[in-house]
């Protein structure tokens, strides 16, 4: 319903040059003009006619009223450029219909010399409490299945961060860009070489993985043998982070670009949400690559050789681990796991330079929620983050939805400094 | 003060109350996890007094001394110090009223200067405060007399040569010598040195020994944790034995020696009872080959 | 290639406001990782409460601009004390990603729509600094040598901000050679030792967040002023990357390293723009490998470069002291 609703807006917008270049076409003064229409959710749009609409200019005085006609369209003249105000007079509206926007039923706006200017005022059916309830509660179940999808995004990428801290303790800065680098190489493999999109991300993994193993063999495996200290390290995957990303801008541009295939999908409906099946697809990828994950992690040689060097890297080595290699091998893994993780932010919101930087306070904040260190602990706190920070958009302005995020976090590292699965630390 | 007075007046048993005790602990417990690393039901120290705090790996000594001097916290439990309560206080302030720890794995501020290093230690500075630091003539004079006093222990400790060397370039024996003096800076009332003697040379042992002892001269309480029997059996006036977190024997070093329970706890709690006094001796030599052996490992790990 | 004008567009850069307000900001970071091995990433959080402090106090309330000077300076320290409370007795980690995450909050809220009315949203504000310039005792016309001519508007700024410099350097001198320094630099090398010796670690570490902020928030002043705009997007995370390389440069723990940092990177940030554009001008770099918009791309990508060859092979900066830096790796 809601997303119906915001199809419609769109449409309306699609419609504003038409109209204006009418306007453009019309000699005579400045005016108003419109047409109030109610989108159901089936069938044509509906005019409503005998709706009033009282102008006044900006500094409050009044300019007339005019009343919507059979049509549902409406137009005043005005006596001149400026401010004015417009105000839909939501009483004058018909039973069962209403403002999808209660907020919106006044407009605030300016007028050129010569302009006639249309005005939106979105209208859907009226709801009964009841419905109002339903209307949220499926709006809640639609945030929370993008909330879910976004939060297994950020895990999958989060897991390489905490294991890559967790066997060499480096707070890899420049994780993001792994991410980036991998939504850029799978769009070049799919795009510029024409690859199906399916095909591009598995080479793109690859392709990551070795980028992977290539950064820990070329730069993080030398700086640890010279004995570099930890926070070096840190500043030095700071410097990477700039050197790649602005790499990336010189090489990439600054423009965000879709993926071949399934770049616009439309949504299908199940039960109260709807949903493109790309998002389906992915969701069901990210949870069945992530339980692969654990299970790598949980039974295989190399995956509980991980957690031993995470845990314990000293004893991990005097038992004959070659802690070298597990790092290497974390390196690769880690990449390949943000490579994949950036395809699929790339064809929710498509591919650009710095979409890995935006992610990583957000893998930060998984990593930190969860206890820094522990895989399984990035991979809850970030469908935390992920969930939380599309859960506040019921509540806050969208815009405002990574504040809200950030703040939890600070706020659940005052209660549980350790994270939901850290340990404390000793001393002594 | 003869060492041995307050001793022949306390039964050997664990939690005997002592004539004159600076540090009375009761019921203090620490779990981690399913693990109950410290589960102490009562024990004092005497004031004056070297006890040394001895078990196998593990037994709780380390989480025992975070949890006295504040940088950790109980499950359960209350101590006072000098009649003071000071369950909840801030590790800060434990040190401040005159209760200073060293560390098993010392800490020396590498990037510090070995002088630099000692006067930190001193407290009450007047320097420390925000506000003064901006004007050095307040402070200027007291810092030159924490110089000299620095200087002194330095001379001690045989650390005068390094003292404008930074504090990591020292060896590990050095550092230990650095930390315990630095401690001392503070001028408490008791000192608890987390195994002080690991990794330091035998000669070096000798004198780091003397030094302790001149701390009881001077009035001072020393708490030590040390796995080598002999230091033990050297300084110590009383020692305090831990296993799984819990005290199961007090008494002078040479009647620790004896006690079958201390031997068990190191030998492990399977191990039969002895049943000559042969045997009983045979197992005696073998439990101290295994605290050597410890001790000799102890010090081959040291960097 | 005109190499003097390439010469003397660096050398002004190197000595004109923004190098100083990027000192300014430096040294607090300094203040915080240099001396008291505080994580502080979010540095650019102070700058903007100072840039955001004074103009909207002027802009929006319609104060008088000193009045922002307080006002700034009293959300520096709210803001330091919102940060540290939670953090500062947690590792150093968290406090990294606490900071990082506020100063994105800060910018977040700035630029919101909902704070238009403060704030001026993404278009931020301008037209606050006129009372700054009314007091400007130099007169009106040039000043300077050759290519390197600054307004006296320019100038009054640049004097103040490098005096700015001179006062607080001054200040971290003399604090950094008392037994309240030596107190911070022993947190940073083992806060637990620190603690087992009297000192109160969180009051030292809060003392240290606080005033480093503060030169944060004074660097915010003189940008805002030298700018005459504020706009959120410039207050945003890679400008604390910036301040880390700056003190990186100079040499960490330095009482002038930030300064030293901060010119040579404003100096060398200025030489690789102006010589590239001329390269790309004259034809030497053909513009299929360079164009205009990706000269500004290039230095930022030499930027990475640098900052992460400096780390590695001269990790104490110019100043630095190796054997200092020796003893990092444990
Ligand atoms: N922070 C911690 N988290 C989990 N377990 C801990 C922690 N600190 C100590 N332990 C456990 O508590 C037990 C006691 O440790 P502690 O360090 O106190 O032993 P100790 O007597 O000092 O041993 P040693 O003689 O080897 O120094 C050990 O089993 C140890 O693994
Ligand atoms: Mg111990």
């Amino acid at each position: 319903m809601i997303r119906i609703l915001v199809l419609a807006a769109m449409g309306c917008v699609l419609l504003l040059p038409a109209t204006a270049a009418q306007a453009q076409q019309q000699e005579g003064g400045e005016a108003i003009r419109g047409t109030i229409v109610q989108r159901p959710e089936e069938g044509d749009p509906v005019p409503v006619p005998g709706v009033d609409i009282a102008v006044t200019t900006g500094d409050g005085e009044d300019v007339g009223t005019v009343t919507t006609a059979e049509d549902g369209s409406y137009a005043l003249e005005l006596p001149g450029p400026g401010d004015y105000s417009a105000t839909l007079v939501a009483e004058t509206l018909p039973e069962d219909v209403q403002l999808t926007d209660p907020d919106r039923a006044t407009l605030e706006f300016t007028i050129r010399p010569g302009q006639s200017r249309p005005l939106l005022y979105p209208l859907g059916e009226a709801e009964s409490v009841g419905g109002r309830f339903a209307a949220f509660m499926s709006r809640a179940l639609q945030l929370a299945v993008e909330g879910i999808k976004f939060g297994l995004i950020i895990a999958m990428t989060a897991v390489g961060l905490s294991l890559i801290f967790g066997t060499t303790g480096l707070v890899n800065f420049a994780h993001g860009e792994l991410v980036t680098f991998g939504a850029i190489a799978a769009w070049i493999i799919n795009v510029t070489f024409g690859v199906h999109f399916f095909l591009a991300a598995i080479l793109a993994m690859g392709v990551g993985a070795l980028a992977g193993g290539l950064l820990d063999r070329g730069l993080w495996a030398p700086l640890r043998r010279r004995g570099t200290g930890l926070i070096a390290m840190l500043v030095i995957s700071i410097g990477l982070s700039i050197l790649l990303r602005y790499s990336f801008l010189y090489f990439f541009g600054g423009r965000t670009r879709p993926y071949g295939q399934y770049a616009v999908q439309r949504a299908i409906e199940i039960g109260p949400i709807g949903i493109a099946p790309k998002d389906i697809i992915a969701i069901v990828l990210s949870l069945l690559v992530l339980v692969g994950v654990g299970l790598i992690l949980q039974r295989t040689k190399i995956g509980k050789a991980m957690r031993a060097v995470a845990d314990n890297r000293d004893l991990a080595e005097s038992s004959g681990i070659n802690v070298e290699r597990v790092i290497l091998f974390v390196w690769a893994f880690g990449a390949a796991l943000a490579t994949l993780g950036g395809v699929m932010l790339g064809l929710g919101e498509q591919v650009s330079w710095q979409m890995g930087f935006q992610l990583l306070l957000l893998m930060f904040a998984g990593v930190t929620l969860g206890g820094l260190g522990t895989a399984y602990g990035a991979l809850l706190g970030s469908i935390v983050v992920g969930l939380f920070i599309q859960m506040s958009t019921l509540v806050i302005s969208p815009e405002l939805k990574n504040v809200g995020a950030l703040l939890v976090l600070i706020f659940i590292l005052l209660v549980r400094p350790q994270g939901i699965l850290g340990q404390a630390e000793r001393v002594g | 003060m003869p060492t041995d007075t307050w001793v022949d007046g306390v039964t050997p048993e664990p939690g005997v109350a002592k004539p004159d005790p600076i540090l009375v602990v009761d019921g203090v417990t620490r779990r981690f996890g399913g693990l109950k690393a410290v589960d102490v039901e009562h024990v004092e120290f005497q004031r004056g007094a070297i006890t040394a705090l001895i078990g196998p790996n593990g037994a709780g000594k380390t989480t025992f001394f975070n949890l006295l001097t504040g940088f950790d916290r109980p499950d359960a439990g209350t101590w006072t110090f000098d009649g003071r309560r000071m369950a909840g206080m801030a590790a800060h302030k434990v040190a401040r009223i005159g209760m200073v720890r060293t560390f098993q794995l010392t800490k020396a501020l590498s990037r510090l200067t070995v002088m630099e290093n000692m006067k930190l230690g001193a407290t009450k500075q007047k320097g420390e405060s925000f506000a003064r630091a901006l004007l050095p003539p307040l402070w200027r004079k007291q810092e030159r007399g924490i110089e000299d006093r620095a200087a002194d222990l330095l001379a001690r400790f045989k650390l005068d040569n390094k003292r404008d060397d930074f504090a990591g370039t020292l060896s590990g024996g050095q550092r230990k010598l650095l930390e315990m003096a630095r401690a001392l800076m503070v001028q408490p009332d008791i000192v608890m040195l987390d195994e002080p003697m690991a990794g330091v040379n035998p000669a070096l042992t000798q004198s780091l020994l003397g030094h302790v002892k001149d701390l009881r001269t001077q009035g001072m309480s020393v708490l030590f944790v040390e796995h080598d029997m002999d230091v033990v059996r050297d300084i110590s006036d009383w020692v305090v034995v831990m296993a799984e977190g819990k005290i199961i024997s007090e008494g002078t070093p040479d009647h620790i020696g004896q006690d079958r329970k201390v031997i068990d706890a190191y030998l492990g709690a399977s191990h039969d009872a002895p049943t000559t006094p042969e045997e009983e001796q045979r197992q005696l030599a073998e439990a101290e080959a295994a605290l050597d052996a410890e001790t000799a490992e102890r010090e081959q790990l040291q960097p | 290639m005109n190499w003097e004008f390439i010469l003397g567009r660096s050398l002004s850069s190197a000595i004109g406001s923004d190098a100083a307000v990027f000192a300014l900001a430096a040294i607090g970071l300094n203040l915080h990782f240099g001396y008291t091995g505080l994580l502080n990433f979010g540095q650019v959080a102070f700058m903007a409460l100072g840039a955001y402090g004074l103009s909207v106090t002027v802009a929006t309330l319609g104060l008088s601009l000193w009045w922002g000077i307080p006002i700034g300076l009293a959300l520096s320290v709210t803001l330091a004390l919102l940060l540290g409370l939670p953090t500062l007795r947690l590792r150093a980690d968290y406090l990294a990603i606490v900071t990082i995450a506020a100063s994105e909050i800060v910018r977040f809220v700035a630029r919101s729509v909902s704070m238009r009315g403060v704030t001026g949203g993404s278009f931020g504000l301008s037209g606050f600094a006129d009372e700054f310039y009314a007091v400007n005792p130099i007169p009106g016309g040039s000043y300077g040598f050759g290519v390197v001519q600054f307004s006296a508007r320019a100038l009054w700024v640049i004097a103040v901000a490098w005096g700015l410099v001179a006062i607080i350097s001054l200040m971290v001198y003399v604090l950094m050679h008392s037994p309240w320094g030596r107190v911070l630099r022993s947190i940073r090398e083992d806060e637990d030792a620190a603690r087992s010796l009297g000192k109160n670690v969180y009051s030292y570490k809060m003392q240290s967040l606080v005033l480093g902020g503060l030169f944060g928030t004074i660097g915010g002043f003189m940008y805002a002023i030298s700018q005459q705009s504020v706009q959120p997007d410039t207050y945003s995370t890679p400008v604390t990357f910036y301040c880390y390389a700056i003190i990186i440069l100079g040499g960490t723990a330095r009482v002038l390293g930030p300064v030293l940092g901060s010119m040579i990177f404003w100096g060398l940030l200025s030489f690789t723009d102006t010589a590239l554009r001329q390269a790309v001008g004259a034809g030497y770099i053909p513009t299929a490998i360079m164009d205009g918009t990706q000269v500004g791309q290039s230095r930022f990508v030499l930027l990475g470069l640098g900052l992460m060859l400096l780390m590695i092979f001269r990790p104490q900066g110019i100043l630095g002291d190796r054997r200092e830096i020796a003893l990092d790796a444990h």
